[in-house]
């Protein structure tokens, strides 16, 4: 009976390929609009996770996200070099500075000053260049994606392709010369403007004067260390935040998610995609079996039971159901791969795979409960009328 | 001699639809013979499509007595009758209701399949019906391929299969023009029919009378009149 029953579903082509396709679009928004969404907030911590060397991040308390500095002494830092368990200590800067460019015009960017020694918590990768090119004078190291956009230079010809800034090009921070002396990739941030590497003392010199300036101490425990007490110790001793590289990544998500619109705006677009997804696919699905409800009929009068009519069904619903999951997923997949080298955030975990799963499983469960209540009541009778 | 193929003793069948109530059969008796070609005629809404469905099985009388080969269906259990009229009952229908998606052999093959022979199997004893019904070399085609009476034919080779003892027919050649109306009779009389298959056709179409050993004439929920070829004694 399995093979009658897929050869019903299959029969009507414009039929069967209307109830995949509802399918495949429920799944397809349940997925990409959700690894849109995921791929947003990793941004929001993505400088964070950059920085891959500390185990503890020091700020002011007040400090609410990772973009939310306020500033310190840096006499913190020794305060904080002094409490035991600590292995080092580390000064870092990070600051919004505006870049003048060739043709005049100012880009925010956002600079990171690191320890003049170590240059701990530089770059994750470096395309061209070395990180300790930073110590020649005015050096500065750019994300690869701030020279080919923002942070390029304007094309010669009118409509023409901007050109990217090169090792050895220069710009003015604050009205201070920088020279780039390296080019490295960095995981997109949330407001997506170029960050600047460069050295601590450099990045206070280009900075606007202020008494404070030390933005983060990071830190790294000795070994065999726990982390949350070496935290609560560092909170008590000096009064300041500090919170573990997941912690401090919590953090900052927390805060997006609380004060942003952005996952109601992302659970409204999911949401009815799950509901247009429903309607589309449950209703086509039922429609599908009232037109062959006479049919079924026909089978329930030569004596098919209920059971069996019941299994047809959700055969039909589980095959639908799985070509347009994998349709969708597989579109999402595809929308994943052709923009990963533009703007766009996007981020598809194995969790979201789930989720959309279950939504589509709700969806033909939904389609083929009422298709079968349909068809355990009818009366095989039917078969005699007109 | 024959055996009772069918017998209904004051079948009662009355449709509830919100306060008013219609009796389709209103005291039905009627015994029809292993072996019999009987035809239910009347005027329409005279309660013959109703009678059929309960001697098919396929609807539950609310009061009276309806036997199948010496069997009370009503007094089975659901399982039981499933059971009962997958093996026992073939059905040719007036819309043909062949399943559009299934080739002829494939439709033919469905009784089988609901009463769990292999699929193979099913084919192939699906395969040497249509032969017999004329239509060997269309078992490849889809209904839509194939004439109504095509279609018809393919209809009867479904209901005998399974060499069921009882086939019941409604209005077998109404939907068909005069020439094919004849021929499907033929082959039912020919093929189907035999001294341990019982046929009940329901029909308006007087064209086709000729073919029937009796015929019990309905009127409001009653038969007024059984007459044909051969007394139910002879048939016995």
């Amino acid at each position: 009976m399995n093979r009658i029953a897929l050869k019903m579903l299959m029969g009507d082509r414009g039929k069967y390929f209307g109830i995949v396709m509802g399918l495949t679009f429920a799944s397809l928004i349940m997925t990409q609009q959700p690894a849109i969404f995921v791929g947003l907030m990793t941004r929001t911590f993505s400088f964070i996770s950059d920085v891959g060397l500390p185990d503890i991040w020091v700020m002011d308390a007040k400090v609410q996200f990772v973009d939310d500095i306020k500033p310190l002494q840096d006499t913190e830092l020794y305060r904080v070099r002094g409490i035991s368990g600590v292995e080092w200590a580390m000064p870092m800067y990070k600051g919004l500075l505006k870049a003048r460019l060739t043709d005049g015009t100012f880009q925010t960017c956002n600079v990171v000053g690191l320890d003049d020694t170590t240059l701990i918590g530089g770059p994750p990768v470096m395309l061209a260049g070395r990180i300790e090119d930073l110590r020649r004078s005015d050096g500065i190291i750019v994300d690869i994606d701030a020279l080919k956009e923002k942070l390029a230079k304007p094309s010669g010809t009118p409509n023409g392709k901007p050109i990217q800034l090169q090792i050895g090009d220069s710009l003015e921070l604050n009205d201070h010369r920088a020279i780039i002396v390296g080019i490295a990739k960095v995981t997109r941030t949330f407001q997506s403007q170029p960050v600047i590497y460069t050295t601590y003392s450099r990045a206070k010199s280009y900075a606007p004067k202020e008494r404070k300036l030390l933005s983060f101490v990071l830190v790294k425990a000795k070994p065999q260390q726990n982390l949350t007490e070496l935290s609560q110790r560092i909170r008590k001793n000096t009064g300041l935040a500090a919170y573990t590289q997941q912690e401090f990544m919590d953090l900052t998500y927390q805060y997006f998610m609380k004060n942003t619109g952005i996952p109601i705006n992302f659970g409204i677009s999911v949401l009815l995609g799950f509901i247009v997804g429903a309607a589309i696919a449950g209703q086509t699905f039922y429609n599908f079996t009232l037109e062959n409800i006479r049919q079924f009929g026909v089978l329930k009068a030569m004596g098919t039971s209920n059971w069996t009519l019941l299994r047809m069904i959700l055969l039909q619903a589980i095959l639908v159901g799985l070509i347009g999951y994998g349709m969708g997923v597989g579109l999402t997949a595809w929308f994943g791969y052709a923009m990963r080298n533009t703007i766009l955030a996007f981020r598809f975990p194995w969790q979201l795979l789930v989720f959309s799963g279950a939504g589509v499983s709700l969806i033909c469960m939904f389609a083929a409960l009422l298709s079968i209540v349909k068809v355990i009541r009818l009366e095989p009778a039917i078969v005699f009328k007109g | 001699m024959s055996a009772i193929a069918v017998h209904c003793q004051n079948l009662v069948k009355i449709y509830a639809t919100g306060n008013q109530k219609v009796t389709a059969l209103n005291g039905i008796n009627l015994d029809i013979a292993q072996g019999e070609l009987m035809m239910l005629v009347g005027p329409s809404g005279c309660g013959k499509t109703t009678l059929i469905s309960v001697i098919a099985g396929i609807l539950d009388q609310d009061d009276g007595v309806c036997e199948l080969f010496g069997q009370n269906i009503l007094k089975m259990r659901s399982a039981e009758k499933l059971k009962f009229r997958a093996q026992n009952i073939g059905f040719v229908f007036q819309a043909f209701n062949l399943l559009p998606a299934l080739n002829a052999m494939e439709n033919v093959s469905v009784p089988l399949i609901i009463n769990g022979v292999r699929r193979q199997t099913a084919e192939r004893q699906a395969a040497a019906v249509l032969e017999q019904v004329g239509l060997g070399e269309r078992r490849k085609s889809l209904p839509a391929e194939l004439s109504g009476g095509q279609q018809q034919r393919v209809a009867i080779a479904r209901a005998l299969v399974h060499s069921p003892r009882l086939i019941v027919c409604d209005e077998p050649t109404s939907a068909l023009d005069h020439e094919s109306g004849r021929n499907v009779m033929t082959l039912l009389k020919d093929v189907a029919l035999h001294k341990d298959r019982t046929l009940v056709i329901v029909t308006h179409d007087a064209r086709i009378f000729e073919f029937a050993d009796r015929m019990a004439k309905m009127d409001d929920g009653h038969i007024v009149n059984v007459s044909g070829s051969k007394p139910l004694h002879e048939a016995l």
